[in-house]
């Protein structure tokens, strides 16, 4: 139905604070945007601008084609759902979805037909005459939707709707929205979140915004597997990528890297070129790719410090080398007692291992790659 | 001996008192009715401190028995067995009553009574609001709440003193008599001479006294309505009054109802700007001020029953007020 268009947006505020800059965005119709990133990176202030409740101090905003900048919010064809659901108190679960449609001035036939589809859709059916202060967490984020159902809008935009619910609950309803999602296939969705696991889960594309800007756009699996810079690669998954200082010591279509500490050698299937011989780059391994071994060629050894058995996995954190750097940590799939104080030999699969250049991936280094100037965590 | 050297002693005397009594009597509590120690120190700590929060409530119990309790009771007593004159101690016990309720002056208080209660809160709380919502989000708007909110710190005969100027007949002095003639008029008008709709000009005192009060309530409560409800409306598409009225308003309509009782109480007891606006006219009366005026005369009956009548108007809206502003706690 509709597709979303930003032009070179930013935010200043008071003429001085920049706090967005240079977002670049289309989002095409049906498609579910997610915004992820570390708190303060302006997510919510992007999707403020879009809703039309902040000003959009530079470049523009087009909604199917049309320049939106100076319409107000309630004529841009969206509807928003909020951190805190921001319903109506004196209202019940009926007027709370009503209240625009009334607004709008539409017949009372109409207005019911359309509340009591919303309403069936969600569940809400017996609930209509309630106040909000008689609804669990879920039903109140169930009315809040229903309110944007109502009014059938291009766009739907969500303000971390589950950071409000209990850890069951928000699976549960997560779930809900994919499925609501796929009830209307035509509808556009943007999704701020902080949490990644909603942000890989719902998303048919994510845009992780940090330090005022977009660091990286891609599908879910295209940011956990070719992450473009140290900041994508770090934010995108739990616990974070390991990066291993190291050295390029052979290349062509697979590179082959030697690591600095305790000078083991990977190959990875990250093409490299003749001149990045020698160079200095950051050898990234997520921990569930780490790989126990007894070989000569490993990435890593080092003293296990602390293990978390969770059963599924093993958590092994090592002995940091240095004070300031991170610990290096594995995950092992399965249980594996008695390796703590031990001293461990890890490696990873070539198609697992990832390499970065100045903070660069070697595979994004011809396009334009923004590095946000902040650590993911 | 100087009035400020007394006045020192009676500080010192009250202050020095009081400490002394929360002193005494926890000692004699903790060291010789029930010590914290010997074979039954855990008891005798569980009942020293069930006692303890009544020995500091008692000073203020007593009081309030003594000055309040008591002259209610004292009041009802009075007013079923004072009687001005034989003739009416004859008529039974409840001849004060009978007796004030056929008077056509008693009448005419309670009519301007009621009509004080229904324009008074109403406008009070009425111009508050807007005060409230207007001065919201001015980069001034401090400045003019202050000024709203001043005349609460005039007394009611200070600002008696005050309109009494603004209504004042002659233009010299008057600035609402200025005005017409300013634009004309000839002569000046005189306010209040005993017209019954006179009144309205003497509750004008008593809205431009409290609307500071219900918009400093008020003020509190519109910015305690969550910012993100007012935002959901916005993008539902209503308008500024639609905002206003449909989800602000909703809102606070438990503080506004708080306001509005209050409001209600004082203006039942109200008597300082009768008094002293419209003393001479017996059309401006009010309940309390007929109250004054029997007791000034020695009619304890009447004065006793009136201030009853009193009592059980503002009885209801109390208890009302009491629970709505509880209910707004919860």
């Amino acid at each position: 139905m509709a597709e979303l268009k930003l032009t070179d947006v930013e935010k200043v505020y008071g003429g001085t604070v920049r706090v967005l800059s240079d977002i670049n965005l289309d989002i095409e119709t049906g498609e579910l945007i997610v915004f992820v990133g570390p708190s303060g990176c302006g997510k919510s202030t992007l999707l403020r601008m879009i809703a039309g409740l902040e000003k959009i101090t530079g470049g523009t905003l087009e909604i199917d084609g049309q320049v939106v900048n100076d319409v107000p919010p309630s004529q841009r064809g969206i509807a928003m759902v909020f951190q805190s659901y921001a319903l109506y108190p004196h209202m019940t679960v009926y007027e709370n979805m009503a209240f625009s449609l009334r607004i709008a001035r539409l017949d009372k036939a109409s207005i019911d037909k359309k509340v009591r589809a919303a309403a069936d859709k969600l569940q809400l059916t017996d609930f209509l005459d309630r106040l909000p202060k008689a609804l669990s967490g879920g039903q109140r984020q169930r009315v809040a939707i229903g309110r944007s159902i109502v009014r059938d809008p291009k766009v739907y935009l969500f303000d971390e709707p589950l950071s409000n619910l209990d850890a069951a609950l928000r699976v549960a309803t997560r779930i809900e929205i994919a499925q609501l999602k796929e009830q209307m296939p035509d509808s556009t969705m943007v999704y701020v979140t902080h949490d990644q696991v909603e942000a890989m889960t719902l998303a048919t594309r994510i845009v992780v915004l940090a330090g005022g800007g977009i660091a990286q756009v891609g599908t879910p699996l295209d940011l956990y597997e070719r992450p473009n810079s140290t900041f994508v690669a770090q934010f995108i998954g739990s616990p974070a990528m390991n990066l291993l200082a190291g050295k390029i010591v052979g290349t062509g279509e697979t590179t082959t890297l030697e690591l600095a500490e305790g000078s083991g050698q990977v190959t990875s299937n990250y093409p490299s070129r003749e001149g990045d011989m020698g160079a200095e780059v950051q050898v990234g391994i997520r921990p569930e790719d780490m790989i126990a071994t007894e070989d000569d060629t490993f990435a890593f050894q080092g003293k296990v410090e602390i293990t978390e058995a969770l059963g599924e996995v093993t958590l092994l954190y090592f002995q940091k080398s240095a004070p300031d750097h991170n610990a290096v940590i594995g995950k092992l799939s399965g249980i594996h007692p008695g390796l703590r104080g031990k001293s461990v030999r890890l490696t990873a699969k070539p198609e697992k291992v990832h390499v970065f250049r100045d903070g660069i991936s070697l595979l994004h280094r011809d396009g334009s790659v923004f590095v946000p100037g902040v650590q993911p965590h | 001996m100087p009035v400020i050297v007394t006045g020192l002693i009676t500080i010192l005397v009250g202050v020095g008192g009081m400490v002394a009594y929360f002193w005494v009597s926890n000692y004699l509590l903790d060291q010789v009715i029930y010590p914290a120690r010997g074979e039954n120190i855990g008891r005798n700590v569980r009942r020293a401190t069930a006692i303890r929060p009544w020995l500091f409530v008692f000073p203020a119990v007593f009081a309030l028995g003594l000055y309040l309790v008591v002259p209610v009771f004292y009041s009802g007593w009075l007013s079923v067995t004072s009687f001005a004159s034989e003739n009416l101690a004859a008529r039974g016990r409840f001849a004060n009553y009978a007796a004030i309720f056929s008077s056509g002056g008693f009448r005419i208080a309670l009519l301007n009574n009621f009509l004080w209660v229904l324009v008074v809160p109403a406008a009070s709380t009425f111009f508050g609001l807007m005060a409230a919502q207007l001065t919201d989000r001015l980069s001034w708007g401090n400045i003019a709440k202050s000024l709203v909110f001043m005349p609460m710190a005039i007394s009611f005969v200070g600002a008696s003193l005050i309109w009494s100027f603004v209504y004042h007949p002659d233009p010299e002095i008057g600035i609402l008599n200025a005005l017409r003639t300013a634009f004309g008029a000839g002569r000046g008008i005189t306010f209040i001479d005993g017209d019954i709709v006179d009144s309205f000009w003497l509750m004008v005192v008593l809205i431009w006294i409290q609307t500071g009060f219900a918009m400093v309530i008020l003020s509190a409560a519109l910015r305690g309505v969550p910012e993100d409800t007012i935002e959901a409306a916005i993008i539902d598409g209503a308008n500024p009054f639609q905002i206003f009225f449909k989800i602000k308003v909703p809102q606070i309509m438990p503080t506004i109802l708080v306001v509005w009782t209050t409001i209600t109480i004082l203006v039942l007891k109200v008597y300082d700007i009768v008094a002293a606006m419209g003393n001479q006219y017996r059309n401006l009366e009010i309940l309390p001020t007929q109250m004054m005026q029997s007791f000034d005369s020695g009619n304890y009956g009447f004065a006793t029953a009136i201030s009853v009548v009193i009592m059980v108007l503002v009885l209801p809206v109390m208890i009302w007020n009491i629970r709505q502003s509880r209910a707004e706690m919860r």
